[in-house]
């Protein structure tokens, strides 16, 4: 049995050692800093402010704790919940196929393709974000009328009243989804550029297509960089889907608002509504880490034999 | 198998090929030496067209390469390529890389592609690597690995751009066998390398490339030990000193 014993040198370090019995010599097992006064007064401040502030708000008054209580899990939060849900999913889904679009046109020779991701990113990602939501929720303002039929010649097959076609739940998801592309097609073309040209060359001497170079060799190395900025923005999704209350969206914050409007109970639904925001995105959170993980397999085990891997790359 | 007829190609001002000539027949290994610069690595590289030419012709096993698309894609797979940096799949494991190509471009099935990955992984000697990460290789083994992709592919032509130049001197040996080894049953090749040892023992043929011409070209005997060009003689007498 190896025996520990715990020694402190002059600068305050702890150390714990080990002494194994068959070769008696000392192996550092861990170095630990010491915790000394300062570390528990200081820490023992931030607990007593942290707590002062959440009694503060638990016997304030002005916050009556029980109409939180009878929100948090009524039907109309419920579903304002799950309108913010929907829009969120569905707009990151939609600004991930088109950000990838704007991102390849981005990357390609064409200078026309060049050109317009470039105006598109220039465009909604110049714009404020509630700009745009306000917008798409008053379309019909400057198109009346949504036609299908050639451009230019007049020949029309079918037309809408722009009101029904873009209703409030379209707008938002429009004014969510198109703005978010912008950012999404700038993150998916940096993991695109950040995979080597190496690989490329590589994918096109074995014969592979560009589509099979594209889809087997370029994006899954390309995920990696892009998963961790993706998430966090889907994580701000979540959250700027409130911005469509301005154009009654029907989601969480538009819920709790309606029902304030009526109850007056203003700072408890606002606390309805923050509670569920700060749960669904740290649902979210937790997603992430587990999807990085996954996607960091072939660099983790790299990591844990980095000596080899750097005399191997020495050129 | 390989055909370069008047080969001319410019970057930008600089005549990097000037009027390359080649033909290789099967079965031959032609180890393409030359001064830094002196255009050996882009005539590698435009036999599978990751370079492009601006005159001339290239054919390989008589039929001229394809501008692009799949006919192109369809020609690489034919064409074999080890290069200076390993270039392996970083995302994939060992036997994935080699299974790769032989999956997707031959349409082979899984399994098929799996046993002869292992056969051409074995033949380098490293099948014991198959189920680990590029990363977690030494350079040799990643190199190593390189060759048995292109080998898996089973092609008509091997090409190898400066496969040890970003190798530790240690590890060059295991390479360096493993191509000698290729170059003894009768694999065509074209080696643009370093070293001398490799065009002594295993070339048939030693090409000299100085300023994008082929200078002179000769058994690897004749060429090392009575070079006709003074460029070639002034090239031995720096590399040879040492």
């Amino acid at each position: 049995m190896p025996l520990a014993n715990n020694t402190t040198d002059e600068r305050g370090i702890a150390m714990t050692t080990s002494t194994g019995t068959k070769t008696g010599t000392d192996i550092p097992q861990a170095i630990v800093k010491q915790r000394n006064l300062s570390w528990w007064i200081s820490g023992l401040i931030v607990a007593a402010v942290a707590a002062f502030i959440a009694q503060s708000l638990y016997v304030n008054p002005n916050i009556a704790w029980p109409v939180v209580g009878e929100f948090i899990l009524s039907p109309r939060i419920l579903n304002g919940l799950w309108t913010t849900l929907e829009l969120a999913v569905l707009s990151q889904a939609i600004a991930i196929v088109l950000g990838l679009v704007i991102s390849l046109m981005r990357l390609s020779s064409n200078p026309v393709a060049g050109a317009v991701s470039r105006g598109y990113i220039w465009l909604f990602r110049g714009t404020p974000l509630l700009v745009q939501i306000l917008l798409w929720g008053n379309f019909a303002l400057f198109y009346d009328q949504i036609t299908l039929g050639i451009p230019f010649t007049g020949v029309t097959f079918a037309s809408w009243p722009t009101n029904e076609v873009i209703t409030t739940f379209v707008a938002a998801v429009l004014g969510l989804a198109l703005h978010e592309a912008a950012y999404m097609a700038e993150i998916i073309r940096s993991g695109i550029m950040s995979v080597g040209y190496g690989q490329t060359e590589a994918a096109q001497a074995l014969g592979l297509t560009r589509g099979q170079m594209m889809s087997r060799v370029v994006v899954p190395q390309a995920l990696r960089i892009i998963v961790p900025p993706t998430g966090n923005q889907f994580i701000q999704m979540l959250k700027m889907t409130s911005l469509v209350a301005v154009i009654a969206g029907g989601d969480l914050l538009t819920v709790a608002q309606n029902i304030s409007a009526v109850n007056l109970q203003t700072i408890e639904l606002l606390i309805v509504a923050t509670v569920w925001y700060l749960l669904v995105t740290s649902i979210a959170s937790a997603g992430q880490a587990l999807l990085e993980r996954r996607l960091g397999r072939s660099i983790r085990r790299q990591k844990d034999r980095g000596n080899k891997t750097a005399r191997g790359r020495a050129s | 198998m390989v055909a370069m007829d008047s080969v001319q190609k410019w970057f930008g001002k600089l005549h990097v090929l000037q009027d390359i000539d080649l033909q290789i027949t099967p079965g031959e290994v032609v180890v393409v030496i030359g001064p830094s610069g002196s255009g050996k690595s882009t005539l590698c590289r435009t036999i599978n067209r990751l370079e492009t030419i601006d005159e001339g012709v290239i054919a390989v096993d008589g039929q001229e390469l394809p501008k692009e698309g799949k006919s192109l894609a369809g020609l690489r797979a034919d064409v074999g390529m080890v290069f200076q940096q390993f270039n392996l799949f970083a995302h994939k494991t060992v036997l994935e890389n080699v299974t790769l190509g032989p999956i997707k471009v031959r349409k082979h099935s899984k399994a098929d592609a799996d046993r002869k990955a292992h056969e051409q992984l074995r033949r380098v000697g490293v099948d014991d690597q198959a189920n680990k990460y590029p990363a977690q290789l030494s350079g040799g083994q990643q190199q190593r690995v390189a060759i048995a992709r292109a080998l898996a592919m089973e092609p008509k032509v091997m090409l190898f751009d400066e496969p040890t130049s970003a190798l530790d001197p240690e590890m060059i040996k295991e390479v360096l066998d493993s191509m000698v080894d290729l170059a003894k049953q009768g694999m065509t090749m074209v080696v643009v390398t370093h070293e001398m040892g490799f065009a002594r023992t295993a070339a048939h043929r030693v090409s000299f490339m100085a300023d994008g011409r082929l200078v002179e070209e000769n058994t690897p005997n004749e060429f090392f030990t009575n070079p006709q060009s003074d460029r070639a003689k002034d090239f031995l007498g720096k590399i040879l000193e040492h």
